[in-house]
């Protein structure tokens, strides 16, 4: 047996005895016992994982008995092995920081032997390799992930709500990956991707493009892509926190895994007008849902929202590979996948930190307002640091991991200009564009977050009584933490890795694309290079060398504490701060046609004169267009039609027994 | 990497940051002669840091590290970006460690810091200042970029020596439309990020207009002498950036004494030329309506993707 096959069967088992003590465990143990399995399950998958990447072959395992006519069929290979890494990164701290976050109500036995099953389904989805092994894992998938979300439903009606929506949508996605999937084996005339990789490139046009069409359908609601993002402001922030990191960091991820596997591995690529389908739906989600996570005063809310712009960054440069694939430049295809890629991994780190840190938040204060918090970085200074950390990641900033694979994307955005025609021509500064204004959107969004959440004072008094969190939750984002700074610092190591499993896709050459010699990153045959380990090991420097200069040159260190100025006001309470919702007040006023916010503003006057106010009562909220005027009108429509199926559904047996009858004499009328 | 280029890189470094508070210095006097006063030294701005420097830390109660790391940050990732880009010589020691769009998320990481900052303390000013910060940081963003994206069309590289390389090589490139389009794109950014007029006023003192000076507020003694630095150094190295990007002649391409020589001398005398201009140009007009900016932003961006299309269907 080989390294890999001994780790896939350590994952294996591992989930199992996280399944049985889920159920058979006292209440007592049960978390840790949970906990424990599902990290180590994660870890041996991301053994395997990076076994694979590290060029020793693929890991094919199966069960052909185990389901009717197919069995089950495993092939660990290249592609799946960075979507199975990237779930073991989020899955290990996020297990972990499960054992501590489970105190808080979550100890009963169907949520935690759920939680294993979920991972396991998470980590089994990148490798499979029959149709039918991966609709099965699919599904699995969604139904335990649609239990977590609604964990704590006895709680809070909002997340009935919410698995409402998750389940519908889930399911929605389900019904376009089968069509589409199904309608492809068809036409291979076998189920395996051996088969359909074979077939693909004789199918006639239409047929490909309408597998196309499902596939970015049905993965791409999985993935959170706008218009059908709707499910993820809901799940998100209703499901418990470390759920809510799988689900953001490696779930979604898979949506964008199902896109590539089937449209550039699988069909093997196609025109370019794919490509750039897949680029304006990513550039689209990636300002939307920017633009929400602007106004969300809801710190999980915006952390989905985000989510869906992170995706949508994503699909810019997976559909800016497609496009330069199809006009015949594979090495800046290689370049942008590499990028997108990258940027999988990336978000899986940063966004499944600050999920945690969100988790560590509420259950120190009991809210996800941000309106409500401030002043926790005093209060809880490992969750704030590590929430920091996760900002500045996320905003691209050096030295953490988001800004060089923003640096990889925009690089492979910006030398497609040269050679090239007139859709790149066009396509590409667009896009750039897009992916500018959101990363700057995306820095004031997250200067919002971790300003108005964590610095100033506290607003309200749960907040001002908060206390850090259990060792195991700030185990869990202090890992994270790492990950965030060794792929900022060290990313030439993952990176040649990345383009190195890539040589299966088609029409790309990722190999040659990114050439990275020592600390440096240059892309192939082009000008330009990065050292993110230069750079930031000298910013570091710079930051500790200035107060040691300051001290050389006689300046006094000691620090005096002394009441705010604030241009002179009397006193200073936390009511004058800046809340999240003053914070973007600004932007939210230029996007104003894009949200349409509503307000509302009410003013009570004294009964003794009209001209003295009592009360003023300003309402503002924001929804999301998409919803507004696609998804209420249509449960607007549902709902009628429900009520005209109602009285078809009259609940007497008569009555059904007389369609019955109808029908059967239709039936027999019919086949004579 | 040789001596020498150490030694050239850490010449600029220094160099940006010695003339940094002179620059302003002399806007402030050329400003205050054409409005008809006399004004201050140009010495004043590093005179004003020794006396902050001398005086005792003071700071303000219920902030965090953030507040005391942020002039830090601010500072350094400015002394980086001094490092990185070719103002005096097209030879350096940082010269592959990073490209122009390092260069933007360095800078934004600065003023990331700094809009923390003003949050920290808790003031409405503080909180005010950050808010405004960020909005025109976030729509600037878009047009800077694709400022650049037009000039590293033009030169095939982001690299910033090498964009330099190709203008001297081939200096008609610089009245392209595309270049022209590019350079009004990024002058609008560079007026934006370094909080001058039309968008910011750098004299004001009236509270409810103020975007940097708002989010400075509560700093005192050392740590505003740092925080103050910082910003003198960012807008040399916006100027410089411009100057660099389009008039690069003088620029230094070997490293031998008589060039670097030569480049100091050409980049001090472009940097006050420029200075100078911009004076001219904050005098002729008022500042903006804080809603009227990002108008003026769009049109940046606008100009920016133009300068990209342009450079295609041109060339």
């Amino acid at each position: 047996m080989t390294f890999g096959e001994i780790a896939v069967a350590v994952m294996a088992f591992a989930a199992l005895a996280g399944l049985v003590g889920g159920l058979v465990a006292p209440a007592a143990a049960r978390r840790w016992i949970v906990g424990g399995f599902t990290a180590l399950s994660s870890a041996a998958a991301g053994a395997a994982a990076v076994w694979v990447l590290l060029g020793n072959g693929p890991i094919i395992f199966g069960a052909p008995n185990i389901l009717p006519l197919a069995g089950v069929a495993f092939d660990l290979d290249g592609l799946g092995s960075i979507f199975v890494l990237v779930t073991a990164i989020v899955g290990v701290p996020a297990a972990v920081y499960g054992i501590g976050y489970s105190v808080h109500g979550l100890e009963r036995r169907s949520i935690q032997m759920t939680f294993p099953l979920f991972v396991v389904s998470l980590l089994l989805v990148p490798m499979a390799s029959t149709v039918s092994t991966l609709l099965v894992l699919w599904e699995a998938m969604a139904l335990t992930s649609l239990v977590l979300v609604g964990a704590e439903h006895e709680h809070r009606s909002e997340v009935r709500d919410a698995a409402w929506w998750y389940g519908t949508m889930s399911h929605l996605s389900m019904v376009a990956v089968l069509l589409g999937l199904v309608v492809f084996a068809g036409h291979a005339g076998g189920e395996s991707f051996a088969a359909l990789r074979d077939a693909a490139a004789g199918m006639p046009e239409p047929v490909r493009a309408g597998i196309f069409a499902a596939a970015v359908v049905g993965f791409g609601a999985k993935a959170g892509i706008v218009p059908l993002h709707v499910w993820l402001p809901r799940a998100h922030p209703e499901a418990p926190s470390h759920i809510s990191a799988l689900m953001s960091g490696a779930m979604v991820k898979l949506g964008v895994y199902g896109i590539v596997r089937v449209v550039w591995d699988l069909l093997g690529g196609g025109p370019v007008w794919w490509g750039t389908v897949v680029l304006g739906i990513g550039a689209v989600s990636a300002l939307f849902g920017i633009l929400h996570a602007l106004v969300a005063g809801d710190l999980k809310r915006l952390l989905a929202y985000s989510t869906s712009e992170n995706v949508g960054l994503i699909l810019v440069g997976v559909g800016a590979a497609g496009m330069y694939a199809a006009s015949g430049n594979p090495v800046l295809a290689g370049l942008a996948m590499t990028a997108a890629l990258f940027h999988v991994i990336n978000h899986a780190a940063f966004k499944g930190l600050l999920f945690l840190g969100a988790g560590g938040v509420l259950t120190a204060t009991g809210t996800r307002d941000l309106d409500e918090m401030g002043g926790l970085l005093r209060r809880m200074p490992v969750t704030g640091a590590a929430f920091a950390v996760g900002s500045l990641a996320i905003a691209a900033l050096p030295p953490f991991n988001g800004f060089v694979s923003e640096w990889l994307l925009l690089k492979s955005l910006v030398q497609g200009l040269s050679g090239s025609n007139v859709a790149i021509a066009i396509t590409m500064p667009l896009a750039v564009g897009a992916v500018a204004l959101t990363g700057g959107l995306a820095a004031a969004t997250f200067v919002k977050a971790f300003g108005t959440g964590f610095l100033a004072q506290p607003r309200t008094a749960h907040a001002a009584g908060a206390v850090e969190v259990r060792r195991t939750m700030r185990g869990g984002m202090l890992a994270l933490v790492a990950v965030c700074v060794a792929l900022g610092l060290a990313p030439a190591l993952v990176v040649r890795t990345l383009t190195r499993s890539l040589g299966a896709l088609g029409g790309l050459s990722a190999e040659s694309a990114v050439v990275s010699s020592g600390s440096v990153l240059r892309a192939a045959g082009l000008p330009g290079s990065l050292s993110p380990l230069i750079l930031g090991v000298s910013l570091i420097l710079l930051v500790l060398l200035i107060p040691a200069v300051l001290r050389l040159v006689g300046v006094r260190s000691e620090r005096r504490v002394a009441e705010n100025w604030g241009c002179g006001r009397a006193v200073q309470t936390p009511r004058m701060e800046y809340t999240a919702t003053s914070f973007a007040q600004p932007l939210q006023r230029v996007f104003d046609d894009i949200y349409q916010p509503e307000s509302d503003l009410s003013m009570s006057h004294a009964t003794e004169s009209h001209y003295f106010v009592e009360a003023v009562q300003y309402r503002l909220g924001t929804v999301d267009a998409f919803e507004r005027h696609i998804y209420q009108p249509m449960i607007r429509w549902a709902r009628r039609w429900g009520e005209v199926a109602r009285w078809v559904q009259a609940g007497s047996i008569h009555q059904y027994l007389l369609y019955s009858f109808v029908t059967l004499i239709i039936v027999l009328v019919i086949s004579q | 990497m040789s001596t020498a280029e150490v030694l050239v890189s850490f010449l600029q470094v220094a160099l940006l940051l010695g003339i940094a508070p002179l620059v302003v210095g002399l806007m402030r006097r050329v400003r205050a002669r054409l409005e008809g006063r006399a004004g201050p030294r140009i010495s004043q701005p590093w005179r004003d840091l020794l006396k902050l420097l001398s005086k005792e830390r003071i700071q303000p109660e219920h902030t965090s590290w953030v507040f005391v790391l942020a002039p830090r940050v601010l500072l350094a990732s400015g002394l980086l970006v001094a490092g990185l880009v070719p103002f005096i010589n097209t030879i350096g020691v940082f010269r592959d460690s990073g490209d122009l769009f390092a260069v933007v998320y360095l800078l934004l990481l600065g003023t990331v810091f700094l809009a923390l900052a003003g949050l920290d303390p808790g003031t409405a000013f503080g909180g005010m200042g950050s808010s405004r910060e960020i909005t025109v940081a976030a729509l600037a963003e878009p047009a800077a970029l694709l400022g650049i994206f037009a000039l590293s069309v033009r030169a095939g590289t982001s690299s910033l020596s090498g964009i330099v390389d190709a203008t001297l090589a081939d200096p008609r490139g610089l009245a392209s439309p595309s270049t022209l389009l590019a350079l009004a794109a990024i002058a609008v950014v560079m007026l934006a990020e370094t909080g001058r007029l039309p968008i910011d006023n750098p004299s004001t003192h009236l509270e409810l207009t103020m975007i940097h000076e708002a989010m400075v507020l509560e700093y005192a003694g050392p740590d505003l002498a740092i925080a103050e630095l910082a910003s003198h150094l960012r807008l040399v190295i916006f100027l410089g950036l411009v100057v660099t990007l389009f008039v690069p002649w003088g620029i230094g391409t070997s490293i031998d004494p008589l060039s670097v020589g030569i480049g100091v001398v050409a980049f001090v005398a472009k940097i006050a030329a420029l200075a100078v201009v911009v004076v001219l140009f904050e005098l002729g007009i008022a500042k903006m309506r804080l809603f009227r900016v990002p108008e003026l932003l769009t049109g940046a961006f606008i100009l920016g993707f133009l300068a990209v299309t342009v450079s295609f269907f041109l060339a």
